[in-house]
C-alpha cells in the first residue's frame, strides 16, 4: 500500500517534473539586482511589457539585499552562477568586474546611441572608449520646501543665495518653522545633501569636476573652498542640536511640518509624497548672481550589464536594448519618481515633483558627484574624507580652507593626475 | 601463545590501558576551535606580512608596519584610534569598575530589601543587543525627539544640555558611558559572588576585634575581592581593546564627528571590508588586527606574569 503510494507520487513528481522542463524550454534570463524595492515593479510592469514583444524569453529579477550585493555578487561571478544580467553600482565598483572580464563590452549594442556621454560616464573606462552597462537611473539634488510654509510667510521660491539667505532669515525670525532640516550626526548628509548640493554651482559642474581629475584645479581653489563658506553659514539655520540629528531625524522634521526647507535628494520624493501631509514644491540650488548659469548634480546611480559569461547572451542583448529605450524609462522613472531615467529621450513625469527635479536638466548644466569618478580609488578615500571635513565645517570644528587644505593634502599623497 | 599474555598479567606489571578516549573526547573541540579560532588569526597574522604587488600577493615582511606607523595618514589614524581606545578604557575602569563595585557591596548587605530585583534590573542591559542599546540610547539623547532634554527641563537643567553625540569633545565620554551602563552589570555580578564567597568567620572575627561598617570593607573585604578585581579588569583590558559594536551602531562605521570615537575595532572594519567609496584593503586590516592582537597580548601578559604572581591570595 504504502509502497503504490509513493510510487504514485514518484510517477506524479516525474511526470510534472519533465512538464515544468518541456515549459522551461524557454530562454530565462536573470537579473541580478540589490534594489529589492523595485521587485514589483519589475514583476508587475517591465517584464510583461518585454515579454509580451518578445516571446521565448522569460525574466527573472532576483535581488539581494543591497548591503550583500557587492560581495554577494562577486561570489557569483568567481563561481559562474551569476545572472544573464547584472545591475551595475556606478564607477569603481562595476569598472572592476569590467576589468576582470565578468562584464561584457556594450559598444555595439543597439540604443546606446540613447544616452549622452555624462549618462555613461559611470560605466565607461577611463579613456572613455568602452561602456559596459546600460544606465538605468540617476538621482537629482536640489532643495524640497515646504509650500504651505512659504505662502505662509509670503516667501517667493529663492532663487539667488542672497535670496536664499534671506528666505532662511525670514524663516528664522518668524519662528514656527526650522529653517533647514539638516543634521551632521550621519557625516553623509553633510556631504551628500549640503557639499556635492549647492557644489557643482560654484566649481561649475563638469568644467570643475574634470579640471579636479586632471590636477588643473585643487580643492583648495575657490570653487572648491566656497560652497564650503556657504554650508558653514548654514549652521545658524539648522535645528537646534544639530551635530546629533541624524538622516531619518531631518527626514520626519520634514514631512511633520517642522522645518521650511529639506536639502533633498530626489529619491526622497516617493517616500515624501507617502508622508507629508502638505504641499511641496522644489528648487534647485541658487546660484550666485541672478541670470548665471545653473548647476545641478545629476548623479548616476543604477545601470545594467551583461554577465560575460552568460549562456543566452543574445536574448540578454534584446533585454539590454530595451532597457535602453524610451519605452522602458517611461515605465521605470514614472513607477519610480526621483529616480530619473538617463535617456535623452525627456521622460514625461507623472508627479509633479518630480516632474520639477527632472524639468531643471533643461536650464542647468548637470554634472555627477566629485567625488565619485576616480578620485576615490586611493586611501584616505576622498569621498568619506568629504563625509567627515563637510561636517567639521558646519558644526564649525574646521574652517572652509582648513577643510578644503586637509581634503587636497589626502588627495595629494595618493592621487598623481595623468599628465 | 596463548597463556604467556595471561601469565604476564598475572605477574602484576600493570599495563595502563591507553586512555585513548581523552584524545576522542577532546578532538570536537579542538577541530573547531582551531577551524573558527585558531586557523584564522594564524592566517591573519600571515596576511599581514603580505602585500599585493602589482596584482600579486607578495610577502612584504614588515613592510605593512613600516607603513602604518611611518606614514603620516595612517599613523595619523591609528594614533587617533589608539588614544581614543585608551581613554575609553581608562572611562571604563574609573567609571564601570567602581560602580561595579560599590553595587555589589551594596547588594550585599543583609538588610537590603529587594535585592534579587536590583540585581536583575542592574544585569539586564547586559544581556540587551548592542544595537538595542545603541538605538536606545541614540533616541534618549537625541536632541528633537530624545527623553533626556525635556527631563532635563522639568528640574531646570534645560541649559546644560547638548547634543553630546555629535560633539566632537563630548562624543567619545558618551559612548564610553552608554557601554559603561550596558556592561556594568558584569564587574558588579563577579564582584558580589566574592563577596559572598568570604566566609562568616572572617567578618565575625573582624566584628569581635571591633573592626565594622566602612573600616570593614576596606581592611576586610576589599584585600579578599581583589583577585576578582584584576580578573575584571583584565576583561574590561580585553573587551574595551576589541570593542567596535557600540560605537558602529551610535556613531556610524566612520566613527564621527571628526573621528571623535574612532576606536581600533572601527579602523579595522573600515580597512579591511571598506566603506562606501572605500574599497577593502585587507593586508593593512590584517595588519591592524595584528597590532590589536599584540596590544591586547601584552595587556594580557603583563597582568598574568606581572599583577596577578602579587596578588595576595586568602585561603580559608
Amino acid at each position: 500500500m504504502t509502497r503504490n503510494a509513493i510510487k504514485g507520487l514518484l510517477l506524479a513528481t516525474s511526470i510534472l517534473g519533465t512538464a515544468g522542463l518541456a515549459q522551461a524550454q524557454d530562454v530565462t534570463l536573470t537579473i541580478e539586482s540589490w534594489r529589492n524595492d523595485d521587485l514589483s515593479i519589475w514583476q508587475e510592469k517591465i517584464i510583461p511589457a518585454f515579454e509580451a514583444k518578445n516571446p521565448g524569453i522569460k525574466v527573472v529579477f532576483s535581488p539581494t539585499a543591497p548591503t550583500e550585493y557587492n560581495a554577494a555578487l562577486n561570489a557569483k561571478l568567481d563561481a559562474g552562477s551569476a545572472g544573464d544580467l547584472i545591475t551595475c553600482r556606478p564607477f569603481d565598483a562595476s569598472l572592476e568586474l569590467f576589468n576582470k572580464g565578468h562584464l561584457a563590452s556594450l559598444n555595439d549594442l543597439p540604443g546606446m546611441e540613447n544616452f549622452s556621454d555624462v549618462a555613461k560616464s559611470a560605466w565607461t573606462t577611463d579613456d572613455g572608449a568602452t561602456s559596459f552597462c546600460v544606465p538605468m537611473a540617476s538621482v537629482i539634488h536640489g532643495f524640497i520646501y515646504n509650500k504651505d510654509a512659504f505662502d505662509q510667510l509670503g516667501i517667493a521660491v529663492p532663487a539667488t543665495e542672497a535670496e536664499f539667505f534671506a528666505a532662511l532669515d525670514k524663516i528664522k525670525a518668524d519662528g514656527n518653522f526650522i529653517p533647514l532640516a539638516m543634521g551632521t550626526k550621519d557625516l553623509w548628509e553633510a556631504a551628500t545633501m549640503g557639499y556635492q548640493n549647492i557644489g557643482p554651482t560654484y566649481w561649475k559642474g563638469e568644467e570643475g569636476r574634470k579640471a579636479l581629475i586632471k590636477g588643473e584645479q585643487k580643492l583648495t581653489d575657490e570653487g572648491w573652498v566656497e560652497p564650503y563658506r556657504v554650508l558653514a553659514k548654514w549652521k545658524d539655520y539648522l535645528g537646534d542640536g544639530f551635530e546629533a540629528q541624524t538622516y531619518p531625524d531631518s527626514q520626519n522634521l520634514f514631512t511633520l511640518g517642522r522645518a521650511a526647507i529639506y536639502p533633498a535628494g530626489s529619491w526622497e520624493i516617493g517616500l515624501f509624497n507617502t508622508q507629508a501631509q502638505f504641499k511641496m514644491g522644489a528648487f534647485p540650488p541658487p546660484v550666485k548672481n541672478a541670470g548665471d548659469t545653473c548647476y545641478i548634480s545629476d548623479h548616476n546611480d543604477i545601470g545594467v550589464g551583461l554577465n560575460a559569461k552568460s549562456a543566452n547572451s543574445e536574448a540578454a542583448k534584446k533585454l539590454l536594448t530595451f532597457i535602453a529605450s524610451p519605452e522602458f524609462a517611461d515605465i521605470y522613472a514614472n513607477s519610480l519618481p526621483g529616480f530619473f531615467s538617463l535617456n535623452s529621450t525627456a521622460v514625461k513625469m507623472a508627479d509633479p515633483l518630480a516632474q520639477e527635479f527632472v524639468s531643471w536638466r533643461e536650464k542647468c548644466q548637470p554634472s555627477i558627484r566629485s567625488t565619485y569618478q576616480i578620485l576615490s580609488r586611493g586611501t584616505p578615500n576622498l569621498e568619506n574624507e568629504t563625509w567627515t571635513e563637510s561636517a567639521n565645517v558646519i558644526n564649525g570644528t574646521d574652517t572652509p580652507e582648513v577643510a578644503g587644505e586637509k581634503l587636497q593634502k589626502g588627495l595629494d599623497s595618493w592621487y598623481k593626475p595623468a599628465k | 601463545m596463548t597463556d604467556i599474555p595471561s601469565s604476564h598479567d598475572a605477574t602484576g606489571l600493570i599495563k595502563r590501558p591507553k586512555r585513548w578516549h581523552i584524545g576522542v573526547f577532546l578532538l570536537p573541540a579542538f577541530i573547531v576551535y582551531s577551524a573558527v579560532m585558531i586557523l584564522p588569526l594564524i592566517e591573519t597574522l600571515r596576511l599581514s606580512l603580505f602585500n599585493t604587488v602589482d596584482g600579486q600577493s607578495t610577502f612584504v615582511g614588515l613592510g605593512n608596519f613600516k607603513v602604518l606607523f611611518g606614514d603620516e595618514r595612517w599613523s595619523e589614524d591609528f594614533w587617533n584610534a589608539l588614544k581614543n581606545n585608551v581613554i575609553f578604557f581608562i572611562i571604563h575602569m574609573l567609571v564601570q569598575n567602581p560602580i561595579g563595585v560599590a553595587l555589589a557591596a551594596m547588594l550585599s548587605i543583609q538588610k537590603l530589601r529587594f535585592a534579587a530585583f536590583y540585581r536583575t534590573a542592574i544585569f539586564l542591559p547586559t544581556l540587551l543587543s548592542f544595537v538595542i542599546v545603541g538605538f536606545i540610547w541614540k533616541l534618549i539623547l537625541s536632541p528633537i525627539w530624545g527623553v533626556s532634554p525635556y527631563l532635563m527641563d522639568l528640574v531646570g537643567l534645560k541649559s546644560f544640555f547638548s547634543p553630546w553625540l555629535g560633539k566632537p569633545n563630548s562624543a567619545l565620554i558618551a559612548v564610553s558611558l552608554i557601554s559603561v551602563w550596558q556592561y556594568v552589570g558584569i564587574p558588579m555580578m563577579l564582584i558580589y559572588a566574592a563577596l559572598l564567597n568570604i566566609p562568616e568567620e572572617v567578618i565575625e572575627a573582624a566584628e569581635c576585634d571591633g573592626v565594622t561598617g566602612w573600616s570593614q570593607f576596606w581592611k576586610i573585604k576589599l584585600p579578599l575581592i581583589l583577585p576578582a578585581i584584576g580578573i575584571i579588569s583584565i576583561l574590561t583590558f580585553v573587551g574595551n581593546f576589541n570593542a567596535f559594536d557600540l560605537v558602529y551602531t551610535v556613531q556610524g562605521a566612520l566613527a564621527g564627528p571628526d573621528g571623535a570615537t574612532d576606536i581600533l575595532g572601527t579602523l579595522l572594519y573600515r580597512t579591511f571590508f571598506g566603506f562606501q567609496l572605500q574599497l577593502g584593503d585587507r593586508s593593512m586590516g590584517a595588519t591592524i588586527a595584528t597590532v590589536m592582537f599584540l596590544i591586547i597580548l601584552a595587556g594580557v601578559s603583563l597582568y598574568l606574569f606581572v599583577i596577578q604572581r602579587r596578588i595576595r591570595r586568602y585561603q580559608f
